[in-house]
């Protein structure tokens, strides 16, 4: 009785503990077919149009007038890289990189905000986690994807953007500006994979995807319309401004300094300025005072890339920072859920 | 295992007690723990020594304590009873004994708890307890599941077993208790345990947008299986649950049924040695539920598969499972064979009789047939009677009405359905939260 009932249990414990050396590998598995369900969406065609269109006819007016002052402009630097951050004055000023600023934010969401509620409402989470992988490797899986998907559509727009401004200006690009514009992707990834990282989090608090969508969009919307006047409103009410006083007046403007060094569009903006346009030798948003005086005794030239990058390097990191601090919750409060509902 | 007390100079430090506690997060990456000795698997702790009662030889540290009692799940002794028989543990009373003439209430350890495990055991499951803030959805839970079992957990909704199954998987992390699944802790070996354990969720669901294949596929990839050998075993799946048509539709087009059974081939892809089925019949149509029993009961044959099923629906698993467990308000209130727990405590026989004409020329005929004990009118239904004997009397009890000329028109025993043992069992009824 005891043989046969002894080598079965030997059997089982010999596959445990193959299996538990078995390298288990299962973000990846999620990523992929979370890629290629992004990839094959509607949602990643219509996304492509709009940031593509929204692209184009902002390069389209600036090639143009610069086309059109050629001469003048002949044997100014980086000229290239007009292209991006200049705006036309037919189109109110704005520039690529300012409408790709606007919607970045957009395709970070609509990667994320469905990313853990849509499985519960499927009734796919809990079979999904019944195979041997880890809890955390939905979650990682899913932002991998998220990012990788943002990336791809990135890399498009900034090659059809540049591919058509070679086009109509003739110009070809230096391989510093090649690489400033590599560098400026990436930024606007990373900022992307921000808003990214929110929608997941939004994803795992909420329920239901319609009230995540909402809340995601909307705070996107919310920002772009009020942000601005949010700040100072936020500071005054810590600090109440007293334009007599000069220390209340210091708090306030402090902590106004203080907000904007971790509010990721002021990050993504300094980085833009700095790296896409090589005379920026200050970044005003959440320069230093070294940096200040530095701009005071400003020499005649341009900043080499590493020097522009070196120039935002704080930027980028807290840039980085806000992102993982946001994925950071939304995987502690996944990890914590129930599986089921 | 009352030697197994310890002096009380030497007071038990409650250690496995903590090490039963799970990393936070569950199945999540144990960060860089190294593994404890504690979880090593039951046979490497299997040593001539590691008897049960060795628990108080060894120095009673924690990690000696813990192996103990692995290894007393490992070697354990009292396997004697045979099969199909109510088991000790079925209805296992499980009062923690608090020590005679000792001031302090001292907890059981692990070794204690698991000491009664038969060798073939694939689930067990001993004090299990789930709360959620005050209220208990298990309650105390004592389950053993032996090898090549089908085992039917029934109890009304919320009663707590769809928390069990979670438990059992290490999807929820128990309150207090243990669980082992093929002699593993499913809360610090979720791995292993999940690779072994096919699971069809309560409510299942498949990813819409994706065939019925790509979705098999999906589970074959995560659980590490070569595209070659997937593709094989899932087109044999396939073709086991009759998908084999609607193998390349979407599955947001499958119906309720056909999810189902797409359900149960996603649960054998990885093939396990246990299936776990949460509410396998739930809101399908009766043929639907008759097809599913069949491919069930074929696919439990083929593969020797050890199943635990739950269901609220009383009749359609009773062909299925081997023993049955009530489950009412987290609590086990009787588990064994079906024919075992339709004889009752009394061992009496109640038939259903109902003769063409008034009930009442039953009582003089049925109280002249030896045996019978009592003639009382039936509890719902007044044109019968209920004939309570203490041996199966249908047959005496026909001759003697025929002979009276009564045309027997109604002979039922009571007891061989699973809707009255629910009666018997679970005196709060079938619907409703009990509490």
């Amino acid at each position: 009785m005891a043989a046969p009932a002894d080598t079965a249990r030997r059997t089982d414990a010999g596959r445990a503990r193959r299996s538990e050396r078995a390298p288990s590998g299962g973000w990846r598995t999620i990523a992929a077919k979370e890629l290629a369900d992004h990839i094959t969406s509607s949602r990643f065609f219509v996304l492509l149009l709009i940031v593509t269109v929204a692209a184009i006819v902002p390069m389209y007016f600036i090639s143009s007038d610069i086309s059109a002052s050629a001469p003048q402009l002949a044997g100014q630097p980086a000229l290239f890289l007009a292209l991006f951050v200049v705006g036309s004055p037919s189109l109110g000023n704005v520039a690529v990189v300012s409408f790709a600023a606007l919607l970045v934010p957009l395709v970070g969401i609509a990667f994320g905000f469905d990313g853990i509620n849509s499985e519960r409402s499927q009734g796919t989470l809990s079979r999904l986690l019944a195979q041997p992988i880890h809890r955390d490797d939905v979650i990682n899986g899913k932002f991998t994807a998220g990012i990788a998907v943002i990336a791809v559509m990135i890399t498009t727009l900034v090659v059809v953007v540049a591919g058509l401004g070679m086009i109509r200006l003739g110009i070809i690009p230096s391989p510093e500006e090649i690489a400033r514009i590599v560098v400026w992707a990436g930024a606007t990834v990373l900022y992307a994979s921000f808003w990214l990282a929110f929608a997941l989090l939004l994803s795992t608090v909420m329920r239901g995807t319609a009230s995540a969508a909402l809340v995601g969009f909307g705070t996107w919307l919310g920002l772009l319309l009020f942000g601005q006047f949010l700040l100072p409103l936020f500071a005054n009410f810590l600090f109440p401004l007293d334009k007599a006083n000069a220390n209340a007046y210091l708090a306030s403007t402090t902590a106004q300094a203080t907000f904007m060094r971790i509010s990721p569009s002021t990050l993504y903006g300094d980085i833009i300025t700095a790296v896409l346009n090589p005379n920026t030798k200050t970044v005003l948003g959440v320069g230093n005072l070294g940096q200040y005086v530095s701009s005071q005794q400003q020499v005649p030239g341009l900043l080499s890339l590493d020097q522009s990058i070196l120039l935002v390097w704080p930027q980028i990191v807290a840039l980085v920072a806000v992102t993982v601090v946001l994925f950071a919750l939304a995987y502690v409060l996944f990890l914590r859920q129930e599986v089921r509902a | 295992m009352s030697e197994d007390r310890t002096t009380p100079s030497e007071p038990r430090r409650g250690g496995p007690r903590r090490r039963l506690r799970p990393n936070v997060g569950l199945d999540a990456r144990p960060l860089g723990t190294p593994r404890t000795a504690g979880s090593a698997h039951p046979l490497s702790a299997r040593t001539p020594a590691a008897a049960p009662h060795a628990a108080d030889a060894s120095k009673a540290t924690e990690i000696d304590e813990f192996e103990n009692a692995e290894a007393a799940d490992a070697a354990n002794p009292g396997d004697s009873a045979g099969d199909g028989q109510v088991m000790p543990w079925d209805v296992a009373p499980a009062t923690i004994t608090a020590d005679e003439g000792h001031p302090t209430r001292r907890r059981r350890t692990v070794a204690e708890l698991l000491a009664d495990v038969p060798d073939d055991a694939v689930i067990v499951t001993r004090r299990l307890t789930k709360k959620y803030g005050e209220f208990t959805a298990v309650d105390k839970l004592d389950l053993t599941i032996r090898r090549g079992e089908v085992f039917g957990l029934l109890g009304p909704n919320g009663a707590g077993k769809t928390t069990t199954v979670l438990m059992l998987l290490g999807l929820t992390e128990p309150t207090k208790g243990i669980v082992r699944v093929l002699g593993m802790d499913p809360t610090r070996e979720p791995l292993a345990v999940k690779r072994q354990v096919g699971y069809l969720p309560d409510n299942v669901g498949f990813y819409g947008g994706l065939s019925g294949r790509e979705n098999l596929r999906y589970t074959a990839k995560l659980n590490g299986i070569g595209r070659r050998e997937a593709d094989a075993k899932i087109d044999e799946l396939l073709h086991e649950v009759r998908l084999e048509d609607a193998a390349e539709k979407k599955t947001e087009t499958y119906s309720r049924g056909m999810r189902q059974r797409l359900g149960i081939a996603d649960a054998l892809v990885k093939s396990p040695s246990v299936l776990i089925l949460d509410e396998p019949t739930i809101a399908i149509d009766p043929s639907g539920v008759e097809e599913l029993l069949v491919l069930l009961r074929r696919l439990v044959a083929e593969r020797n598969l050890t199943v635990m099923l739950s269901s609220h629906i009383l009749g359609q698993v009773q062909s299925l499972c081997d023993r049955v467990g009530f489950y009412s308000a987290g609590k086990l209130v009787a588990a064994g064979p079906l024919e075992e727990l339709a004889k009752g405590e009394d061992h009496v026989v109640e038939l259903e009789v109902g003769v063409d004409g008034p009930p009442t020329g039953i009582d003089a005929v049925a109280s002249t047939v030896p045996g019978v004990t009592s003639v009382k009118p039936h509890e719902r239904d007044e044109r019968l009677r209920v004939v309570t004997a203490s041996s199966d009397v249908a047959a005496p009890l026909a001759t003697a009405l025929a002979a009276q000329g009564l045309a027997l028109v109604h002979l039922r025993r009571r007891g061989t359905d699973l809707l009255e043992l629910y009666r018997r069992y679970v005196p709060e009824g079938i619907d409703g939260r009990a509490r």
